[in-house]
C-alpha cells in the first residue's frame, strides 16, 4: 500500500521525453539466455552432444531389457501378476472377446462371428436410430456396408468391437468418478492433476509398458484406450454437475432434499446433456487410441494402416484410413445425435409423437432381428460377398495417383520439402543437437526461471536430468526441434485463422465444422495423405503434426478473441483505430493468456504426432519407441524413449503453462490487512 | 398479536476466516463494517438481529442491496449456516436441529420462493410444483392431485405440461410460488421474488400474494428492496442496513416517525397520504367544533378520508375504540398532501 501511495504522490518533474518503458527482468533474462545459447553453439559446436547411435544401447537400456525378461519369467508366479494383472487382463479380454465374437470373428479369427455382416448392419443401424435419429441410422447402415465394399468389413468390426469394449469400461469407471468429482470438491482437487497428466501423455508412450504387463492383444489395447479415453467423460460429467446454477440447487435444498435425491432429481438430469457430450468425446478418443494400439498388435483397421505405412503402401493406407475416418464420422454423428436427444428442450419439439416413435422402433427392431437371424443362417449374409469388392480398385487408384503426384509434382513438393528442411529444420535441429548439453540445460533453466521462478527452473532441470540419465539427450533434441518448428507454424496458423474467426461470425461459421471434423479424426490418419505427397521423411511427420494440432490452436485463439468484450473493441474503433491496430493493440494483447494456452495445447498435440510420425520416417524418440516394439534387443531403449517423451512433455507443458499464467503486469492488491 | 411463529434472537452471520469468533468478542463486534473488514478480513452480513414474526403476519425485510437481507432469510432455514444466535420456530431452535430435523423443517414448515425462480428446466410445470412432495415421498397420484389444485390456485391451469422455458417470467414465478405452496408449509419465505419481473407483472404478482395470503393465511417473510412493495404487502417492515436493524414497525410508523435521517430519506418519496392514518394528523378537539360533526376512525388511511373531510363544512372528529381522540380539518389534510404534490 505504501509504495502505491508513493508512486501516486511523487510528482514527476515533467519529463521532456516520456521515459521509455525499461525492459523487464524477464525480458533481460530471456534475451541473455538466447545470446548465451548462440555463443555456446558457435564456440563449442559439436562437443558434449551426448549422441547415441540408433542401434547402440546404454547400460540402463540393457537393464531394462533384462526387466523385460524378468517380467516374462515371473509372470506365472509373481503375486502382483497372479492376483492383479492377470485377472484384470482375463476380465478385460473376456469382455472384449464377447464383442469380437459377436461382430468380428472367433477369437482365433478363423470362424465367422455370431452375427454376420447383414445382422451387424441392421443391429447397429437400429441402435443408431434408437439413440439418435433416422438420419444417423441411415449413415450407419451406409458406412458399414461401404466397409464391406472396401473389403475391410472384418477389420472395421474388429476396431468397432474394441472401441465398444473400451467405451463401456471407460463409462463404467468414468461416470461414477465424474459424479464424485462433480459433487465433492475435494475429489475434484485430487483427480484434476491426475487427469491433466493423463492427457499430456502422448498416446504412444504407455503402449510399451502396458504391453509388457498385459501382453500384446486386445486386453492391453483396451486398457491403454481406457486410460486415454477416460479423462473427457470424467471431466465433462464433473463439469455438468458443477455448472448447475446455484439458485436451482438452493431451491432444491430449500425443499429438504437429501444428497441422493439431489443427485437423482436435479444433478444427473440437468447434467445429462454434458455427460453425453463427454461420452461423445471419450468415444472419439477411444477410436483414436484403438487404431494406434495396432502397434501392440491390436487387431483391426489400425493394423492395416500401420503395415501399409511401414511398407510405404500409400494405396492400402488410404483405403484403411478412409475406413477409420468414416467410422469416426459415424461414431461422432451418432453420439452427437444422442446428446441432442438428451437435451430436454429437444424432447418437446419432436415432430413425431412418442407413440409413433415407439411403434417405429418396434417395427425396425423386428426388421433388424430378422437381418440378424438371416446373417446367422445364410452364408451370403454372414460373410460379406467377396465379388462385391472395390477395395483393390481404391488401392490401385490411390497408389497410381500418389505415384503420379510424387513424380509430376516433385518439382513442387520436393523443392518445398527440401527448402523447408535445409532452410529451417536442419539449422534449428543442429542448434539443439550440436550445442553442448550443459549449455542447453542452463539456457532452459534460465528461461524457466524467467517464466515461472525457482520452482519451474528446478522442475525443468530435473526433467532434462532424467532425459540425460536415460541416455537419450540427442534423440530428445531431435524430437524437440521438430516439435518446436511445428508448434511455431501451428501458432501462426492459430493466430491468422483464430483472429479471422474471432472477428467475423461468418468465417467462424464456415471454419468451425471443418475444425470439429479435423479434431474427431484419429491422430494416425493424418500421416496417410502426407505420406502420399511428401514421401517418408521427417518433414511429413511435421506437416502431419501441424495439421493435427492446428484445429485446437485455432479454436482456442478464436474463442479468446471472441470473448473480448465488444465494448472494448467498439471503444477502440470509436477512437479511430484501423482494423490492424485493433488486432495488434487490443485483441491480441487482451487474448495473450488464451494464446499461451493455445500454444500449450498445440505443443502437446504436435508432440504426440511428431512421435507417431516415426512411422513415416521421423527420427528421434519416436523412432526409438517404434524400434522398441519391433526388436526385442531395443525394447529397453524404446521404454526409456517413452519415459523421455513423458518428461519432455511435462517440461514443455509446464513452461507454456507458466507463460500463460504470468499476468501482463502485477495488479496491486487493494485490500490491506493489518495483523 | 398472536404468539410468534418465528423468533430470531441475536442472529449473526459473519463471512470470512475466523468469523465465528467475532460475535462473542465485544471489541470486534462493536466495529463497523469497514473497520471489521480492515481488522479481520471478515464481512458481517447479519449482525445481532432480533425480531419476532407473528402467526399469519406478512413480515417484510427491506434494505438496499448488500444490506444482508437475502443472507438473513437464508439463515432462517440454514441454507446459509448462521454464525451464532437463535432462530426459534415453534419454540425449537433451528440452529440446534440435526440434519434430519432440518430437512423435515424445510419439507413441511418453511418453503421458499426465489428471485431467479430456481425451477428445474428438465421438469414440466406439474413436476416442478410436485417436486417438494416427491422429495418427501408422496405417492405419484397423490402429489399430482395436490399439484393440480395448487396450479389452479396460482392461475396456471392449462400449463401443466409446459416446461419452464416456455413460460414468461411472471408465469415462472407462479410456478415457484406453487412449488412453495404445494407442501402446505406454515411459513413461506420470499427472497425478492418479483425483482426480476417487469413492473406490470410485478403488480399482478403482488396482488396474487395478497390474495393468497387472505385465502390461506400463511405466515410470510418477504425480502425486498422496493419500498412501495414493502408498504403494500407488509404488516410490519424491518429496515436493514449493513446487517443491522435500523427500524422495525408498521408502514405508517416508518413514514410517520422515522427514527433517523436514513429512514427519513428512505421514505421521503412515499405518498404519505396513502400510508399514514388519521392518527398521525389528529389535533386536540377545538372548542368551536360542533358535537354532531362527522366521525372517522383513527385507523382510516388519510387518502380515504379526503372526500369526507372536504365535503364536511366543519372539522371532522376522530375516534379510536369508541372514544373521540381529536379532530382533523381541511388544512391538516392538505399539509400531508402538499409536500408530495409539490414534489410530483
Amino acid at each position: 500500500m505504501s509504495t502505491l501511495v508513493q508512486e501516486r504522490t511523487t510528482v514527476q518533474p515533467a519529463p521532456a521525453r516520456a521515459p521509455r518503458r525499461r525492459p523487464g527482468k524477464r525480458t533481460i533474462l530471456l534475451a541473455g539466455a538466447a545470446v548465451a545459447w548462440l555463443v555456446g553453439f558457435l564456440v563449442l559446436h559439436g562437443t558434449s552432444t551426448l549422441t547415441l547411435p540408433a542401434s547402440e544401447l546404454t547400460d540402463l537400456h540393457r537393464s531394462l531389457n533384462q526387466f523385460n525378461a524378468w517380467v516374462a519369467a515371473n509372470r506365472a508366479d509373481n503375486p502382483v501378476f497372479l492376483y492383479v494383472f492377470t485377472p484384470l487382463r482375463a476380465a478385460v479380454d473376456a469382455v472384449a472377446n464377447v464383442f469380437i465374437t459377436t461382430f468380428a470373428a472367433s477369437p482365433t479369427g478363423l470362424r465367422l462371428p455370431e452375427i454376420g455382416w447383414l445382422g451387424t448392419v441392421g443391429l447397429l443401424g437400429w441402435t443408431a436410430f434408437a439413440a439418435g435419429n433416422a438420419r444417423v441410422a441411415l449413415l450407419t447402415v451406409a458406412v458399414f456396408t461401404f466397409f464391406g465394399l472396401q473389403g475391410l468389413f472384418l477389420e472395421a468390426t474388429y476396431t468397432f468391437a474394441l472401441v465398444l469394449t473400451a467405451v463401456l469400461l471407460t463409462l463404467l469407471v468414468g461416470i461414477p468418478l465424474g459424479i464424485l468429482a462433480g459433487v465433492y470438491g475435494r475429489v475434484a482437487k485430487v483427480i484434476t492433476p491426475v487427469l491433466d497428466f493423463m492427457q499430456t501423455l502422448p498416446t504412444f508412450v504407455y503402449l510399451a509398458p502396458l504391453a509388457l504387463v498385459f501382453l500384446i492383444g486386445p486386453a492391453s489395447a483396451v486398457i491403454a484406450t481406457v486410460i486415454y479415453a477416460a479423462p473427457p467423460v470424467i471431466r465433462l460429467t464433473a463439469h455438468g454437475i458443477r455448472a448447475i446454477p446455484e439458485n436451482t440447487r438452493e431451491a432444491s435444498d430449500s425443499l429438504g432434499t437429501t444428497g441422493l435425491q439431489r443427485l437423482v432429481t436435479l444433478q444427473l438430469p440437468m447434467a445429462r446433456r454434458t455427460i453425453v457430450m463427454g461420452i461423445n468425446q471419450s468415444t472419439m478418443a477411444a477410436l483414436s487410441m484403438v487404431t494406434i494400439a495396432a502397434l501392440i498388435a491390436a487387431p483391426g483397421l489400425g493394423q492395416v494402416v500401420v503395415r501399409a505405412l511401414q511398407s510405404l503402401d500409400v494405396g492400402t493406407a488410404v483405403n484403411a484410413g478412409l475406413s477409420i475416418v468414416l467410422l469416426a464420422i459415424v461414431l461422432d454423428r451418432v453420439t452427437t445425435a444422442a446428446s441432442r436427444r438428451a437435451d430436454p428442450a429437444a424432447a418437446r419439439n419432436r415432430r413425431v409423437s412418442r407413440r409413433t416413435r415407439y411403434i417405429l422402433l418396434g417395427i425396425t427392431l423386428v426388421l433388424a432381428l430378422a437381418m440378424v437371424q438371416l446373417s446367422r443362417t445364410m452364408l451370403w449374409a454372414a460373410a460379406f460377398p467377396k465379388d462385391l469388392n472395390i477395395g483393390p480398385a481404391i488401392v490401385q487408384t490411390v497408389a497410381a495417383a500418389s505415384q503420379w503426384m510424387q513424380t509430376n509434382l516433385s518439382l513442387f513438393t520436393v523443392s518445398f520439402r527440401e527448402t523447408v528442411t535445409t532452410g529451417i529444420l536442419n539449422p534449428f535441429q543442429s542448434l539443439l543437437t550440436d550445442t553442448p548439453f550443459y549449455i542447453l540445460v542452463a539456457v532452459i533453466a534460465v528461461a524457466a526461471y524467467a517464466l515461472g521462478g525457482w520452482k519451474l527452473a528446478a522442475l525443468t532441470t530435473a526433467c532434462l536430468g532424467v532425459i540425460i540419465y536415460l541416455g537419450l539427450w540427442s534423440d530428445s533434441m531431435v524430437t524437440l526441434a521438430g516439435t518446436l518448428v511445428a508448434t511455431a507454424v501451428v501458432m501462426v496458423l492459430g493466430i491468422i485463422f483464430g483472429v479471422a474467426m474471432g472477428r467475423s461470425e461468418r468465417v467462424d461459421q464456415i471454419m468451425r465444422p471443418l475444425l470439429d471434423a479435423g479434431q474427431t479424426m484419429p491422430a494416425f490418419v493424418y500421416l496417410v495423405p502426407f505420406l502420399g505427397l511428401f514421401g517418408a521423411t521427417r518433414f511429413t511427420a511435421i506437416i502431419a503434426g501441424i495439421i493435427y494440432a492446428a484445429p485446437v490452436a485455432i479454436k482456442i485463439t478464436a474463442d479468446g478473441i471472441a470473448a473480448i468484450s465488444p465494448t472494448v473493441v467498439e471503444a477502440a474503433v470509436a477512437s479511430g483505430s484501423t482494423p490492424w491496430q485493433v488486432i495488434t493493440k487490443v485483441q491480441l494483447p487482451m487474448a495473450r493468456q488464451t494464446l499461451a494456452l493455445a500454444a500449450n495445447q498445440g505443443l502437446i498435440y504436435v508432440l504426440a504426432m511428431v512421435v507417431v510420425g516415426a512411422l513415416v520416417g521421423a527420427g528421434g524418440l519416436g523412432y526409438d519407441v517404434v524400434a522398441g516394439f519391433v526388436q526385442s534387443a531395443l525394447f529397453g531403449k524404446g521404454l526409456a524413449a517413452g519415459v523421455a517423451i513423458v518428461f519432455l512433455g511435462i517440461l514443455l507443458d509446464r513452461m507454456t503453462q507458466a507463460a500463460a499464467a504470468t499476468p501482463v503486469r502485477k495488479i496491486p492488491t487493494t485490500r490491506t490487512r493489518t495483523t | 398479536m398472536n404468539s410468534p411463529d418465528i423468533s430470531v434472537r441475536n442472529l449473526w452471520k459473519v463471512f470470512g476466516p475466523g468469523g465465528e469468533k467475532i460475535p462473542n468478542n465485544p471489541e470486534l463486534s462493536a466495529l463497523n463494517s469497514a473497520e471489521l473488514l480492515a481488522r479481520t478480513g471478515c464481512v458481517a452480513a447479519v449482525r445481532n438481529l432480533s425480531f419476532d414474526v407473528a402467526k399469519g403476519e406478512v413480515f417484510v425485510v427491506m434494505g438496499l442491496s448488500g444490506s444482508g437481507k437475502s443472507t438473513l432469510i437464508r439463515c432462517l432455514t440454514r441454507l446459509i449456516e448462521p454464525t451464532s444466535g437463535e432462530v426459534l420456530v415453534d419454540g425449537k431452535d433451528v440452529l440446534q436441529a440435526g440434519i434430519a430435523e432440518l430437512r423435515e423443517l424445510r419439507r413441511r414448515k418453511m418453503s421458499m420462493v426465489f428471485q431467479h425462480f430456481g425451477l428445474l428446466p428438465h421438469r414440466t410445470v406439474l413436476d416442478n410444483v410436485s417436486y417438494g412432495l416427491q422429495i418427501r415421498g408422496a405417492a405419484k397420484n397423490e402429489r399430482y392431485a395436490r399439484a393440480r389444485e395448487i396450479i389452479e390456485l396460482v392461475g396456471l391451469k392449462g400449463y401443466e405440461r409446459h416446461y419452464p422455458d416456455q413460460l414468461s417470467g411472471g408465469m415462472q414465478q407462479r410456478v415457484g410460488l406453487g412449488r412453495a405452496l404445494a407442501g402446505d408449509p406454515d411459513t413461506i419465505l420470499f427472497d425478492e421474488p418479483f425483482s426480476a419481473l417487469d413492473p406490470l407483472i410485478r403488480r399482478d404478482m403482488q396482488a396474487e400474494v395478497i390474495r393468497l395470503h387472505k385465502e390461506m393465511g400463511k405466515t410470510m417473510v418477504f425480502v425486498t428492496h422496493d419500498l412501495s412493495e414493502a408498504l403494500k404487502l407488509g404488516d410490519r417492515i424491518l429496515i436493514m442496513r449493513n446487517g443491522e436493524t435500523v427500524q422495525c414497525g408498521t408502514g405508517d410508523e416508518l413514514v410517520g416517525s422515522p427514527v433517523d435521517k436514513y429512514i427519513e430519506d428512505f421514505v421521503s418519496e412515499v405518498p404519505r397520504a396513502d400510508v399514514l392514518t388519521l392518527k398521525w394528523i389528529t389535533r386536540p378537539v377545538a372548542p368551536g367544533t360542533p358535537g354532531d360533526a362527522p366521525v372517522l376512525s383513527s385507523r382510516t388511511v388519510i387518502r380515504d378520508a379526503i372526500s369526507a373531510v372536504m365535503r364536511s363544512s366543519c372539522p371532522v372528529l376522530v375516534e379510536d375504540a369508541g372514544k373521540i381522540t381529536g379532530q382533523i380539518d381541511r388544512d391538516s389534510i392538505l399539509s400531508v398532501l402538499q409536500p408530495v404534490e409539490a414534489a410530483a
